[in-house]
Order: structure tokens, then sequence, then C-alpha cells
């Protein structure tokens, strides 16, 4: 689960992160009560989206007067954000936050990870902040810093100091970047983080050490024990369907082909996926409708991938352990009738029960296509796309 | 022969009494695991099964021997049971729980550490489909019936498309020795290279099937130790070829964050460890038995 900047820092700050004065706002009136608010003479309006690089993308807008931040705020609300990270589509700017502007005499990036080499938190700093981390790594490698911590232990003060030493901060420096690492460390062990990113950390020109932009991302499965987290959980950043998803305990990703997919597990639905772009298609979503997979959870996808305006075929491919074929048969079925399916449908069925599935969809009366295996499934379903929907498939597949 | 498990393991199911274990345990005894008891904390003395019911780990392995589990246990608490087995001695440890915190699997990993290597628990998953010794012993929620005795070692992450890998090599007529689901956390018990050292050391062995997916350094370090360890051939696939960047699909593990994450990348990385990678999904099988038809002529090879 992701969160806001502003939210980030609220938490941060928490842990004795030092960060700019500021505020959230959600118009133009409440930006400049805002700027008041906090005082000094210039301030940077963010456009709060759950995306890095919206500097790049025109999304913060650095002002010296009222007039200035008001108009800020009146473009960035409703404005849709497009960076490398939102895709083609972007987001829509909801919330405003409003912050101090400092001036900035150093850069750092810092980062704290869960790193599933060493499987434990791992700090990565560099002294070269204000870029991305795999840009760093591309162009000054040498600069980065990176400190494995023992969880037993937890972040240790020479730790913190070796990596501030080796960021070349002054000693003054040293010791605010200390506090801020130890509180970083903290925040991701007592919140269940799995990600925190501070970038850029700066050095302003009196000597403050100071959080600028902060990215938290945290553990979905820890998200039951901290419910002060998963409250700022903002559902206008999730595609709807993936929101609704959540609600029935189905993993869905929202995906850019023709062609929905309803398989068991995750590793199958992947492969099946791999296997309908190996047959000339394009897959319109990932969706793993787990392993008890009832005709409720089966109808519920069904109307899941077929609320995608795009759909024209779809694949089912489940290979049944607990759940028996039979069982699936009829859900799908049910599911098929309850939608009054339109689209080509392909059902592949395979393990506990397989005979008994085939018949059920056979006797069905609807026009269900079946296949044996994987190869027939994935043929099959590309070959019954309509003659405009082949075209869009390979042209999505481009090389 | 095959690894971790056989007939003659001793096992008892942690979360005995819940009603996934409970229907697991009656599908693993029918298919010959000797299951021996369980655990359900507060349930101790009751009898469920026709089998001992424990409070504590320690009581059921002093009672029964058991030297292998298989935890059924709610992710919150899944954690401490894992650890409770490793401290009762427990050498096999199944975890098929999914939505563990992946800081609790952090801890979970120093724990086992703190243990000499000669009495070290082995832990498979979480999140994962479990293990089966083919025609012998089943520790896992998968279905039976699908596997068949024979010279294949295979290894995954996913459950389900380790049954359809499994299919397809029973459609070709080629067998098992051992399966095993790692799992899809980020962090899990026992990683692809535990288990090729496993399968290069078991005589029964001839040749090892490794299903990877997106996310993570596992499918690399194992294209590595294959290339320096391994004797046996290795047949590779890495799912999820179209999987978008920094999206989870469906597996805590499954997300492509940072460079070798991709699937193609990984593919790459096998085959330039001189693995070889089934070219699609649907030639997991065939894959297998190109390799070990060219098997006996690799032997012969070796034996001048």
């Amino acid at each position: 689960m992701d969160i806001h900047e502003y939210q980030a820092k609220e938490l941060l700050a928490g842990f004795g992160v030092a960060i700019p004065r500021g505020g959230v706002a959600y118009s133009p009136e409440q930006a400049v009560y805002r700027a008041s608010e906090i005082g000094g003479a210039r301030w940077a309006v963010k456009a709060q989206i759950h995306s890095g690089a919206r500097g790049k993308a025109g999304g913060i807008k650095l002002c010296a007067n009222e007039d200035e931040v008001r108009q800020a705020a009146k473009l960035l609300l409703g404005k849709r954000l497009v960076t490398h990270q939102t895709g083609p589509e972007g987001r829509v700017v909801h919330r405003l936050y409003v912050e101090a502007a400092v001036p900035i005499e150093r850069e750092i990036y810092l980062g704290l990870v869960l790193d599933r080499k060493s499987e434990r938190i791992m700090v990565v700093a560099s002294a070269q902040g204000g870029m991305e981390i795999e840009e760093i790594a591309k162009n000054s490698p040498d600069t980065i810093v990176r400190e494995v911590v023992e969880p037993a232990v937890g972040m240790t003060a020479f730790q913190a100091r070796e990596v501030a030493f080796g960021l070349g901060l002054t000693p003054a420096q040293v010791s605010r970047t200390v506090t801020t690492l130890l509180g970083a460390y903290r925040a991701f062990r007592d919140l269940d983080a799995t990600m925190v990113e501070i970038n850029p950390l700066v050095v302003t020109g009196d000597g403050q050490v100071l959080a600028l932009d902060c990215k938290m991302t945290f553990d979905d499965n820890a998200m039951f024990r901290r419910p002060n987290v998963s409250e700022l959980r903002d559902y206008a950043e999730e595609d709807p369907r993936e929101a609704q998803a959540s609600e029935y305990g189905l993993n869905y990703v929202a995906l850019e082909g023709n062609i929905g997919c309803i398989i068991n597990g995750a590793g199958l639905a992947m492969a099946t996926m791999d296997m309908i772009k190996h047959a000339g298609g394009s897959p319109a979503n990932f969706l793993d409708v787990g392993g008890g997979a009832s005709p409720d959870r089966v109808a519920a996808a069904f109307r899941l991938v077929l609320s995608d305006p795009n759909i024209q075929a779809m694949l089912v491919n489940i290979f049944a352990g607990i759940n028996r074929c039979d069982w699936v048969a009829q859900g799908v079925v049910q599911a098929a009738r309850e939608t009054e399916l339109r689209i080509p449908l392909v059902v592949r069925l395979a393990g506990t029960n397989v005979e008994e599935g085939r018949r059920i969809l056979r006797e069905s009366g609807l026009p269900i296509i079946t296949a044996d295996t994987l190869a027939e499934a994935a043929d099959r379903v590309v070959a019954a796309l309509p003659a405009s929907g082949k075209a869009k498939a390979s042209a999505g597949n481009g090389s | 022969m095959s690894i971790l498990i056989d007939e003659n393991t001793p096992v008892i199911v942690q979360g005995f009494t819940g009603d996934k274990a409970t229907f697991h345990a009656r599908e693993m005894i029918a298919y010959g695991t000797s299951i021996v008891g369980g655990v359900t904390p507060g349930k101790g003395g009751m009898r469920h099964l026709d089998r001992p019911v424990f409070n504590t780990v320690k009581e059921a392995v002093r009672q029964t021997g058991a030297t292998a589990s298989i935890i059924f246990v709610p992710a919150a608490f899944c954690a401490d049971s894992i650890m409770e087995a490793a401290n009762a001695g427990i050498r096999l440890v199944v975890t098929i729980t999914d939505g563990i915190p992946a800081q609790d699997m952090m801890m979970v990993k120093r724990y086992l550490f703190r243990f000499p290597k000669e009495r070290r628990t082995t832990l498979i998953g979480p999140n994962c489909a479990g293990v089966i010794s083919a025609g012998k012993a089943m520790l896992g929620i998968m279905p039976g019936h699908i596997y068949s005795r024979g010279s294949v070692g295979l290894v995954t992450r996913s459950g389900t498309l380790g049954y359809e890998a499994a299919s397809q090599m029973n459609a070709l007529g080629i067998g098992q020795t051992t399966s095993v689901g790692i799992g899809g956390d980020p962090i899990n018990g026992s990683s692809f290279v535990d288990m090729l050292k496993l399968f290069e050391e078991d005589p029964e062995t001839e040749a090892v099937m490794m299903i990877g997916e997106i996310g993570g350094p596992q499918e690399a370090e194992a294209s590595l130790f294959v290339k320096e360890n391994m004797t046996k051939p290795v047949i590779g696939y890495v799912a999820g070829l179209t999987a978008p960047k920094g999206r989870r699909m469906g597996h805590a593990g499954a997300i492509i964050s940072a460079f070798g994450d991709t699937a193609a990348e990984k593919a790459e990385i096998m085959r330039s460890a001189g693995l070889v990678v089934a070219p699609s999904p649907a030639e997991l099988g065939s894959s297998v038995a190109a390799a070990l038809a060219k098997r006996p002529s690799r032997r012969k090879a070796v034996a001048q």
C-alpha cells in the first residue's frame, strides 16, 4: 500500500525526522490559508498523487506570493498529471501540499528497503540526491552507501554515523542525519513498511537537515495490525476495479489488452498470460481467484473482468486441487448466465474431477469453447477474438 | 529416494483442529503420509482424526517423535508457530499459510539461524502448496493424483503452475521424485538453491525443473549455482513476461522493482548459466522430455 507524500512526512515526523513546515489543501483558498499559516516568503505547492517525478511533470510549483499560490493551486487541482510512473493515463490531483520553500545547499538520497537478498532491512544512501536511485546506480554507483541492519538489534548509532560520514557531511550535519536515519528506521519497523524513501534529504543554507520529499510503501499483509496506517489508504489513487477486487479477496491487476483472464493461482495466472501473448493475443488483466474458487467468487470475478470495456473474449483456466472442477464449472455456468455473457468464452479445466466439470460445461447449453491444455486454451481464445480485436492484439504486441 | 519426506517421516499438523487443516490432513493421510498427531493450543488431550492433539509442539515431539510439521495457522500467528516448531527440534516445517507480514518472516529467518547447522530447521514456504514425494508422502495441499513416481525433481514458486508442470510431464510418461513449492513471498524459508542442492545429492533424481517468476534475486542465484555446482540437467521457466513494472502480481513477492526482476531478464540469466529454458508454459513437459533424452549420451561421455 502506498500513501501520499504529506502523509509519509507526518508519520516520519512522529519518529523525529525533521521536515519543512507545511499543510494539506483541497482548494485554492485553503492553499492560500496554509501559506499564510506557514509564514515566510516562498512556498512550494505540490500535487499529491502516488507517484514520484512529479516535479518534472509540472506537479510542483514554486510561489513567491499569495496570488501565485492561489494560481498554482487552481492550475493543479483537478489536473491529470502524467509521470513515467503513472502510465499514459496519469492521475488526477485531488489534494495539494503547501510547504515552506527552503534554501538548498546539498541534496542527499536516503532509502530503506526490505532487501530480499540479505532478508533484512537495508539502508541505501547517496550524496547524489534529487535523482531517482536507478539513475544514481547507473551514473554514479560509487556514491552509493549501503548498510544492512540486524533485526534483533535494530539500527545502531554507529551504523547511522558510518552512513552519514560516508556521504561526506560535516559533523553537525552528521548528527542531524543520524537522528533522521534512526527515526526512519524505527518508522519502517514500527509501521510495517517495505520501503521508506527520502529523496531528497536536504541540507539547508542554515545547516538544517530536512526531508523534502518522502515516499512510504507498506506491507499489505501487515495492515491488519496497523490501523493508523491502513486508514491512510486513498481509494481515488487506485483503479476502481482493483479496489473492488480487493473487497472480494481477489487479486486483480488491470492491463491493456482485450482478453479477460480468470485463473487460480498467481503463477499459473502469469503463465497463462504469457501463453496468450505467445499465441498472438494480449491479456486485459491478471486475476487470481485463489484456492477455493467457489461459485460466488467465480461470479464476482466474471463481473469484475467484464466491467473492463476493452474485453472482447474471455479465458478461464483452472487447475483444480482443493476446489474440484465440477464445482468450478457450476460457478462458470452460473456466472455466464447471470452476466448474460455475449463475448466468446474459453474454459480450460484440469485436475480433480475434470470429467464431471467438462460434462457440466457441455450440458449447460451455453456456447462455451472448451480446451484440454494450456496451449489449446490460448490458441482458441485468440482465434475467438473478433477481427477488430485481433488487429488490436497484434498492434499491441508491437515488436 | 526422494528429498525432504517419504512414507516413514513422522508428521504433526499445527493448527490441527481447524477446518482447512482437517480437510488436508485427511487427504495427506489417504495419500500415505504418516501423520502422528497435531497441535492446537488449549485442545491438548483431545483426539482428532483418530490422532492425539497436543497443546505445544514440544509436547507433541516428545510423545510422538515427529520430525516434520505442516502449519495451517492463520497469518497473524503463523511466525510464532514456525519458531515454536524450530525450537522444539522439528527438522522440516512446511508452511501453507498465505499473508504472513514480511517483517515477521525476517525475524523467523534470523531465529532459525540461531540453531547450529546440525539441528537447524528447514522451512518450506510460507504461501506455498507444500512438498510431495510422489507415491510416498505428501505434506501439502496439492492434488496428489497428478503426480507419479519418476526421476525428475520439481521446484516452483507457484502451486498451480507446479501442478501444470507435473501434469504436462505425466502426459508424456515422465514422473517425479519430489515436487516442492517454495512459495511466492518476498522472504521465504528455502530458496531454489537449497532445493537444487538436495536434488543434486538425491541419487534417484536425474533432472530438475525449476519454475520461477518475476521479482527477487532467487532465480539468478539459482542459475549461478547450477552453472557452478550441478551435474544434473536443469530445465527452467520464469512466469510473468506480460507483467508490468511495479505491480504486485498476486504473490507478495511477484513484483518487478529492480534490475534483473523481469521474466525476460531472469530467463536470459538462466540461459547464460547453461539451463534449458522452456520456450512457453505449454512446453514445460516437452522441454523436460528433451533434456532427459539427451541425458544417457552425457552419462556415457562422463564414464569414458
